[in-house]
């Protein structure tokens, strides 16, 4: 899932402030599972932006609504016949969702609400940690299923580096070496030969580094 | 004076800048640049050295900067913030400025799909204009940008490039002014065909007070042959190579094709001296450097000022 965390409330009050009504709108995915824009934290959002704004003496409007996939223009659609009505548009997506409904409403300003923050899963409850860097060229099945991008600090394929300790990365003592988790798992395998082969630089062209990413599915098109 | 650099001696001086360029070979070959810079030595101000020009590996620019030093040139330092990060970028202009150079460019640099190693992470740690701020903090505060003092900083005159031509047209002085606002001494721009387009990107400039603050060279490049006019017009991103300038070329047989390019430059630089606000040229002969000292004597730039 794509996790993300409210923006502090100091921030959320200054990007508000030259508004009178807002709509605040969440969505029912990642940001949901991840307790950061879904219904339950629209509904806390707003009541806290009344109650600031009135102790401000500056009362502020706060509709709510959440959307099934706001980075799905046919949800954002959903927001056509009310958004006339309001100032701005605070949403508690991710940043892929603030973008579409940007783009479909192109005269009203869109406030994130929360920062984007990683590609990751639930390590319990309340933890989330990062799983996936979307390089766009999967090398999970050398790594024992482990990311070597996402997980190791320096990103390196041939790890692990002179700075890994008793399992732990040298930036902290919280941090898992993910070179460590790699060879564990290789070992459990009986895949230990894979770590022998020197893994060849990589094509970033299928990450970030090649510029913005599409896909396009010729069988899909309507 | 912010360094010992030769050319913002001759721009404080109020002469007509020239500036060249000089491409590092794409090997360890020594004698490769002393062939090309002794065509270029005595005939401009400054010498550009390029950093891994279109994303193409070559030379490092500090290195080659150096052996310009080394014979007795003023070399312009040119680094991109594709290849580096911050404390790369740093730890080079500390040296550089150690060794002697005295002048630098600085440049986002082209996108590496266009050149040897498309499959590079692309680094943009900051930007050129962040680079700017970065480097003149460096030199006039004293500090890192990570805040930490510095033991003798780096006494750099910095430049940065402009395109007039980009798109969209109502943003290109605005970046420049940017550019400024960011600290830049001097600006070099992209090579220049369409006269009036420059003419009014400078009257914009002007006006705004820029040419004030910054010296602006503006960058010309002679048209090789037809071939040449037609790939820079069609094939280079964000140039501006108006019909008429190819096909003058295009008409003339091939063996005069050179020396219309010649003729043409000449001319222009002939208008830039006029053009308000417009401090120097930016002279970038490609693979041509042994033509430089016939094309500065003609068009009246020669000698070279002794400051």
């Amino acid at each position: 899932m794509i996790t993300a965390e409210r923006k502090p409330m100091e921030e959320i009050f200054r990007s508000v402030e030259p508004f009178g009504k807002i709509l605040l709108v969440g969505c029912n995915e990642c940001v949901t599972v991840c307790h950061a824009g879904g219904r339950k934290e629209v509904a806390m959002l707003a009541s806290a932006l009344r109650m600031g704004r009135l102790k401000q003496g500056a009362p502020l409007t706060v509709d709510e609504m959440t959307l099934e996939r706001q980075c799905d223009p046919e949800y954002a659609e959903e927001l056509a016949l009310v958004v006339d009505q309001y100032d701005a548009v605070c949403s508690m997506a991710c940043g892929c969702g603030v973008q579409t409904v940007a783009e479909r409403y192109q005269g009203l300003p869109v406030m994130p609400m929360v920062n984007t923050a990683f590609m990751g899963s639930s390590e319990k409850n309340g933890v989330w940690a990062e799983r996936c860097a979307g390089c766009g060229n999967c090398v999970l099945g050398m790594t024992g299923g482990i990311c070597p991008i996402a997980r190791c600090s320096k990103r390196i394929f041939n790890g692990p580096c002179g700075g890994s300790s008793k399992g732990k990365c040298e930036i902290s003592p919280d941090v898992d070496c993910a070179w460590q988790l790699i060879w564990d798992r290789l070992k459990q395998l009986g895949q230990t030969e894979l770590y022998s082969q020197i893994m060849a630089p990589k094509d970033w062209r299928s990450a970030r580094d090649g510029g913005p990413r599409r896909i396009v599915r010729e069988d899909m098109a309507i | 004076m912010k360094s010992d650099s030769n050319l913002e001696k001759v721009l404080a001086a109020g002469h007509f800048a020239v500036t060249g360029e000089l491409g590092p070979p794409r090997g360890a070959n020594l004698q490769a640049i002393k062939d090309k810079a002794t065509h270029l030595k005595g005939m401009v101000d400054a010498v550009n050295v390029t950093d891994n020009q279109t994303a193409v590996v070559r030379m490092a620019s500090w290195a080659v900067s150096l052996v310009l030093r080394e014979m007795g040139m003023e070399p312009n330092y040119q680094m991109v913030c594709r290849d580096r990060n911050r404390l790369a970028m740093q730890s080079d202009i500390l040296g550089a400025a150690a060794l002697g150079i005295n002048t630098m460019l600085c440049l986002s640099g082209d996108h590496p799909s266009f050149g040897d190693h498309p499959q590079a992470a692309n680094v943009h740690d900051i930007d050129s204009i962040q680079q700017i701020q970065m480097v003149t903090t460096m030199r006039d505060q004293g500090r890192f940008q990570g805040g930490a003092e510095i033991d003798t900083p780096p006494r750099m005159f910095v430049g940065a490039a402009a395109n007039p031509f980009g798109d969209p047209f109502e943003l290109r002085v605005l970046r420049l002014g940017k550019k400024v606002a960011a600290g830049a001494d001097f600006i070099q721009t992209q090579c220049i065909y369409n006269m009036e387009r420059f003419a009014e990107y400078m009257r914009q400039a002007v006006d705004m007070g820029l040419t004030e603050k910054t010296k602006v060279l503006a960058g010309v490049t002679p048209l090789k042959s037809a071939g040449m006019a037609r790939y820079m017009a069609k094939k280079v991103p964000g140039m501006d190579v108006p019909d008429e300038v190819v096909k003058r070329i295009a008409d003339q047989p091939k063996e005069k094709q050179a020396e219309e390019g010649i003729k043409l430059l000449c001319e222009q630089i002939e208008q830039l001296r006029e053009m308000p606000g417009v401090a120097g040229i930016h002279l970038m002969a490609i693979e041509w450097e042994h033509r430089v000292p016939e094309i500065v004597e003609r068009a009246g730039l020669l000698p070279r000022p002794q400051v």
